[in-house]
C-alpha cells in the first residue's frame, strides 16, 4: 500500500541513525517539532528533501527518515534551488546556521530568498560558531569573548530578519527552538507559503554559548520578553496585570504601559500586519533587547511569483510557441550545405 | 595559379579574369569599434556556402571598446579556406585588410612577404600615425615588401550613404560592409546572402545604408585598376555528407542539448558569465523547448551546487565555466565526486593566472583539474580537438558521467570556443542514445551497493518510495553510506573511488597512431592543439621527416594501451599551451622521456613552431 494513504506519525520521520549533538542542544528540540509536524503536512515521504550546509546544525538531514542531503559549508541554499527547480513537486526544506547562512553562505542565502523558490529555510541562530568549537558568527553580539576574540567581538552583528526582508523575502518569521506550540506552528505556517519561507530559529548552544535566548526560552519569562507576533493583534505583551504596547510612529518603535483592562488601540499601539510594507517589517525587527522584548512569529508573509514557476512556465511556452525541440532539426537549423561524392 | 574563365557572379558578373587558388589564408584587422568580427563572421558564412574547408582564429582584445586607433583596441579575424583539407587558420595570412594604422602595425609583421595589403587610406592622418605610435606614415616602406592596396574607404563609404540622412558617426559604421563587399568580389562571392542578413537585422535607414555600402565595394573591386584579377578557391574535397559551419562554443551546447536528447533525461545547465564561457550559456538559453533549464547564478559556487542539486533530482546537472570559475567550483566538484553523483563540468580555458588574458587562449588548467581538489578525488577528464568535435565529447562526457556516477571535467579552451570549422553533421540515428536509468526498486537498495562491472552506486533520486535515504560530504560507509569514520572503510572507498574512474579506461577507444606505428618520434597532443600538430607532422612527412602523431581525447584515465604505444618510440614530443603539464603527466605515469613544447603567449602554435622542431629532432 502507498505510504501515503496511511496516517504517517512521527516514528515515520525518525531515520535509523544515531543523533548526535551534545546533551541539552536546541536542535534537539526543533528536530522532535518538525518530526512531529511533517506527518500533518500531507506530503509523500519520499517527495520530502532536507537540504543543509556544514555546522551541527546541519546535520538535521541525518535524522529525518526522508531524503536529505548534506552538502558543503554554506551552499545549501544553492543545493536545494537546483533541485527546486528541476523538480518542482518535491517538498524541499534548507537547514542552516548562523554561520553557515550568513557568513560564509551569506551570497547564496540573499539571491536565493531574492528569487523566492518555494523552499522552507530555517536558520539555527546560536550566535556561535558551534561545530568549529565556539567562535563568534555573524550574529554574535558585539564585545563576545570567544577563542578568537578573547578581547571581544569587534564585528556589528547582522540581524537574520532584517537581511531577510531586505533581500526581498516573502515569507519572513521567527520562533524558538524550546517553544513547541509556536515552533510547530510557525513551520506550519512555513510550509503553507508558496515561495521562500525563512525562518529564524533561536537555538541555545549550552556548549559554547549557553543561555543567549534564555529570556525568551523559559517559560516563567517567556511572557515579558516575547512579543508575539499575530496577525490582526496589536502588539502587546508582557503578564496580565503588567501588559505593555508597541507604538510604531514614523517606522520607530517605542513602548507604552497598558493599565488594567484598557484598548491597546486607544493607546496607539500598533496592530500587526504580515501583508503591510517591508518598512514596517524592518521596524518590527529592529524591535530587539535590551530597550525592547524580542519579536517572534510571522514579520512578513506576501504573495510574488516563484522561480520555478516561471521557468517550468517559460519551458511549457517555448514548447508551445516553437513545438518539443528536434535534435535534428537543430543540428540543420541556419546555413547548410551537401558535399556530394565524386 | 591557373587562370580559369570569368565566372558570371552576381551582381554584375566580373569582367575581369579569375584565377582559381588552392588555398588563402585573410586577416581583417580594425579597431575593437569597427566590426571586425562581424566582417569575419560574415565572410565564413559565405566561405562555408561555398563549400571550401575553412578554420578561423577570432582575437580580439578584453576590453570592450579601447581607446580607439589606439594597439591597445586592435581587433581580427582570420579566416583560412581551401579547396583541400585544412586543420589551422594558417600561421601567417596571405592578405591583411587593415582598417587603421594601429591595426597594421599590430599584424603587418605576420603577413607573407609580398602577400597583399588592403588599407582604409583614409585612416592614415597624422593623428591616428601617432597613435598607432609610428613617426612617419609607414606606407612608402611597405609597398616593396607587400602588394599594398591603398582604397580611401572611409570617403567612399560616406560618398555611398551621404543621401540617407545619417549623422558621419551612424555612416560611419557601415565601412566594414565596404570591405566585406570587396572580399565578395575578390573571391568570388555572392552578396545576396549578407544583403539579406542586413536586411533582416538592421532597421532603415542602417538596412540601407549597410547594403549599399555592401555593393559600392563589391562594385569597386570590380572597376577599380587595383584589382586586376579576382580569385576563386574551388570547394574542398572533403567526406561526403550534410555540412554547416559550426564554432566550438555553439557545438559544445549542441552536444549539451543532444545529451538530454540522447539519454532521455532534462538537462540543467548552472553558470556564471565568463569569457570564454558565456556564449554556451547563452546558446543553451534559447532551447527551453527541449526541456533545458539555464540558470544564471549569482556566481560559480552556486551555479555547480545548483547543478549537482539537480543530478542528486535525476536532472542531467551540467556547468561551464573558464578557469577563475573553475577554481570556485572545486569544494562542489568535490562533493560530487564524494557522493558520487553525474555531472558534466565544462573548463573553457583562457589563459594566464586570475584574470590573466581572458580573450586569449591557454591549455593550462589540465593539472587543476585533475589534481586541484582536496584529497585524492579522482574524476575522468575528456577534452575535444576541433570546434565540432565539442559537440561529440559532450556525449562522452555524459555518457561516462551516468555511466559511472561521477563529475566528469571537459576541458575546451578559448581557442576551440571561437573558431569556426565546417562540420559534418551527425545523422541522429548513429548518435549513441542509451536512456539513464533511475533506481526504483526497493528490494535491497543501498544507496552505495555497486555494479560490480562498471562500480558505479545506483541514481536514486527524491520522489521514488521507498529509497529515502541521506548522502553527504561525510565519508560514506561502503555500501549503506552511511556516515563512518572507520580508518578501515576510508581507505576501502578511498580506493573504490579511484578504481571506478581507472576502470574507465576498458570502456574508451585505445589509443591510435597516425604514421608509423613504431618509430624514432612520437608526437603527443590534447585538445584545441590537435590540428597544428597534425598539419605540421603532414608537413613534416612530406619534407621527408617523418613522425608519428597521436592524440589523446580522454586525459583520465588514459587509454589502456597508452604506455605500450609510447614504450615503441625513441623520442616523445609534447607539443602544448602550458609550460609542460601533459609531458609531466606522461613521464610520472609511464617513466618516459616526454619533452615538452611549451607555447605559453596566449596564441595557438603556427603549424611551423612544431614543425621547427620535430624536423629539428629527426635531422
Ligand atoms: C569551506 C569550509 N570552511 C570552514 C569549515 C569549518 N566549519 C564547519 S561548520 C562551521 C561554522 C558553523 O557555524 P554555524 O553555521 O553557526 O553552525 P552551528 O555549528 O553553530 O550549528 C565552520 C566554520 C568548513 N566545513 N568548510
Ligand atoms: S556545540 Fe552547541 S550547537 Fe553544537 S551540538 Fe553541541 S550544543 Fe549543539
Ligand atoms: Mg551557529
Amino acid at each position: 500500500m502507498s505510504e501515503a494513504a496511511v496516517k504517517l506519525t512521527k516514528k515515520n520521520f525518525e531515520s535509523d541513525q544515531d543523533v548526535r549533538w551534545c546533551p541539552g542542544c536546541g536542535d534537539y528540540s526543533i528536530l522532535a517539532n518538525l518530526q512531529r509536524v511533517m506527518p500533518e503536512l500531507g506530503v509523500a515521504r519520499e517527495n520530502v528533501v532536507f537540504v543543509s550546509g556544514i555546522g551541527c546544525s546541519s546535520r538535521f538531514p541525518y535524522y529525518m527518515n526522508t531524503y536529505g542531503f548534506h552538502t558543503i559549508h554554506g551552499r545549501a541554499p544553492s543545493f536545494a534551488s537546483g533541485i527546486k527547480m528541476s523538480r518542482p513537486e518535491l517538498d524541499v526544506w534548507v537547514v542552516t546556521g548562523d554561520g553557515d547562512g550568513l557568513s560564509i553562505g551569506g551570497n547564496h542565502l540573499l539571491h536565493t530568498i531574492r528569487r523566492n523558490l518555494n523552499l522552507q529555510v530555517l536558520l539555527f541562530n546560536n550566535r556561535v560558531y558551534g561545530l568549529t568549537k565556539g567562535q563568534y558568527s555573524p550574529t554574535s553580539l558585539e564585545g563576545m569573548r570567544t577563542k578568537s576574540s578573547p578581547e571581544g567581538s569587534m564585528d556589528h552583528p547582522v540581524d537574520p530578519i532584517a537581511f531577510a526582508l531586505g533581500a526581498g523575502a516573502t515569507f519572513v518569521a521567527r520562533t524558538v527552538d524550546v517553544d513547541a506550540k509556536h515552533l510547530q506552528h510557525v513551520l506550519r505556517r512555513a510550509h503553507e507559503h508558496r515561495g521562500t519561507a525563512f525562518v529564524e530559529i533561536l537555538q541555545n548552544c549550552p556548549v559554547y554559548n549557553d543561555g543567549e535566548w534564555e529570556a525568551v526560552e523559559d517559560k516563567t519569562t517567556r511572557n515579558r520578553f516575547a512579543l508575539v507576533l499575530e496577525q490582526g493583534e496589536p502588539l502587546v505583551f508582557g503578564d496580565k496585570d503588567a501588559r505593555r504596547g508597541v507604538r510604531i510612529e514614523s517606522g520607530v518603535p517605542s513602548l507604552v504601559d497598558l493599565p488594567d483592562g484598557a484598548d491597546p488601540l486607544e493607546h496607539g499601539v500598533a496592530v500587526h500586519d504580515e501583508k503591510r510594507t517591508a518598512a514596517y517589517g524592518f521596524a518590527l525587527a529592529s524591535i530587539a533587547p535590551p530597550q525592547f522584548p524580542t519579536p517572534v512569529g510571522v514579520f512578513r508573509a506576501v504573495e510574488k511569483s516563484t522561480y520555478e514557476d516561471l521557468l517550468t512556465a517559460q519551458v511549457e511556452r517555448a514548447v508551445q510557441e516553437r513545438g518539443p525541440g528536434e535534435l535534428a532539426a537543430l543540428l540543420h537549423s541556419g546555413d547548410t550545405w551537401t558535399v556530394a561524392p565524386d | 595559379m591557373t587562370p580559369a574563365m570569368p565566372e558570371s557572379s552576381q551582381p554584375g558578373g566580373s569582367p575581369k579574369p579569375v584565377h582559381e587558388i588552392e588555398r588563402v589564408a585573410i586577416r581583417f584587422v580594425g579597431d575593437s569599434g569597427d566590426g571586425m568580427q562581424l566582417t569575419g563572421t560574415k565572410f565564413t558564412e559565405s566561405t562555408a556556402l561555398a563549400g571550401n574547408d575553412l578554420s578561423t582564429l577570432p582575437d580580439y582584445p578584453a576590453e570592450i571598446r579601447a581607446p580607439a586607433g589606439t594597439l591597445a583596441g586592435v581587433s581580427g579575424f582570420q579566416i583560412h579556406f581551401s579547396s583541400v583539407d585544412i586543420r589551422t587558420p594558417a600561421d601567417k595570412p596571405d592578405v591583411l585588410v587593415a582598417f587603421n594604422p594601429a591595426a597594421l602595425r599590430a599584424n603587418i609583421d605576420d603577413v607573407k612577404p609580398q602577400g597583399m595589403v588592403i588599407v582604409n587610406r583614409d585612416a592614415f592622418t597624422k593623428r591616428n600615425l601617432e597613435r598607432a605610435g609610428y613617426d612617419e606614415d609607414p606606407l612608402p616602406a611597405l609597398r616593396e615588401r607587400f602588394q599594398l592596396v591603398e582604397i580611401p574607404i572611409g570617403t567612399l563609404n560616406r560618398e555611398a550613404v551621404k543621401d540617407l540622412g545619417l549623422t558621419q558617426r551612424q555612416a560611419d559604421r557601415s565601412k566594414n560592409f565596404f570591405a566585406l563587399g570587396l572580399m565578395y568580389w575578390l573571391y568570388n562571392r555572392p552578396t545576396t546572402p549578407t544583403e539579406e542578413w542586413i536586411a533582416k537585422r538592421f532597421p532603415d535607414p542602417i538596412r540601407e545604408a549597410n547594403q549599399r555600402v555592401l555593393k559600392a565595394g563589391y562594385h569597386f573591386g570590380e572597376t577599380t585598376e587595383l584589382f586586376p584579377t579576382s580569385f576563386l578557391v574551388p570547394p574542398a574535397k572533403i567526406e561526403p555528407g550534410r555540412y554547416r559551419n559550426i564554432t566550438g562554443n555553439t557545438a559544445l551546447a549542441w552536444g549539451i542539448v543532444a545529451a538530454g536528447v540522447q539519454m532521455q533525461r532534462p538537462v540543467f545547465l548552472g553558470a556564471y558569465p565568463i569569457t570564454p564561457a558565456s556564449d554556451v550559456l547563452h546558446e543553451l538559453a534559447r532551447y527551453r523547448q527541449f526541456g533545458v533549464k539555464t540558470f544564471q547564478a549569482e556566481d560559480e559556487i552556486a551555479a555547480i551546487s545548483a547543478a549537482v542539486g539537480a543530478s542528486y533530482a535525476g536532472l542531467l546537472g551540467c556547468c561551464t565555466t573558464s578557469g577563475p570559475g573553475m577554481l570556485l567550483k572545486q569544494e562542489a566538484l568535490n562533493l560530487a565526486v564524494m557522493t558520487e553523483l553525474p555531472l558534466v563540468v565544462v573548463d573553457i580555458q583562457r589563459a594566464g593566472p586570475s584574470t590573466g588574458l581572458p580573450t586569449k587562449t591557454e591549455q593550462a588548467d589540465l593539472l587543476m583539474v585533475l589534481y586541484g581538489r582536496s584529497s585524492d578525488s579522482p574524476i575522468p577528464i575528456v577534452a575535444p580537438a576541433t570546434p565540432g568535435d565539442c559537440f561529440h565529447v559532450m556525449l562522452e562526457a555524459f555518457r561516462i558521467a551516468v555511466k559511472y556516477m561521477t563529475p566528469v571535467a571537459v576541458l575546451s579552451d578559448g581557442y576551440l570556443a571561437n573558431s569556426a570549422e565546417p562540420w559534418r553533421i551527425p545523422e541522429v540515428e548513429t548518435l549513441l542514445r542509451h536512456p539513464a536509468q533511475l533506481e526504483t526498486d526497493p528490494e535491497g537498495f543501498a544507496p552505495y551497493r555497486r555494479d560490480p562491472a562498471t562500480l558505479a552506486r545506483p541514481w536514486a533520486v527524491p520522489g521514488t518510495p521507498g529509497l529515502e535515504h541521506r548522502i553527504g560530504g561525510l565519508e560514506k560507509e561502503d555500501v549503506t553510506g552511511n556516515v563512518s569514520y572507520s580508518p578501515v572503510n576510508h581507505a576501502r572507498m578511498t580506493e573504490l573511488r579511484a578504481l571506478k574512474i581507472a576502470g574507465i579506461a576498458q570502456d574508451i577507444p585505445p589509443a591510435e597512431v597516425r604514421g608509423p606505428e613504431a618509430g624514432k618520434l612520437l608526437v603527443v597532443t590534447w585538445g584545441g592543439t590537435h590540428g597544428a600538430a597534425a598539419s605540421a607532422v603532414d608537413q613534416s612527412h612530406e619534407a621527408g621527416f617523418t613522425a608519428s602523431h597521436l592524440h589523446l581525447r580522454h586525459l583520465n584515465p588514459f587509454p589502456a594501451n597508452l604506455g605500450e604505444v609510447l614504450g615503441r618510440f625513441e623520442r616523445i614530443l609534447v607539443p602544448e599551451l602550458n609550460t609542460g603539464q601533459l609531458s609531466r603527466l606522461l613521464r610520472a605515469e609511464y617513466l618516459v622521456a616526454a619533452e615538452p613544447l611549451c607555447k605559453v603567449s596566449g596564441q595557438p602554435f603556427k603549424v611551423r613552431e612544431i614543425r621547427d622542431r620535430i624536423e629539428a629532432i629527426l635531422a
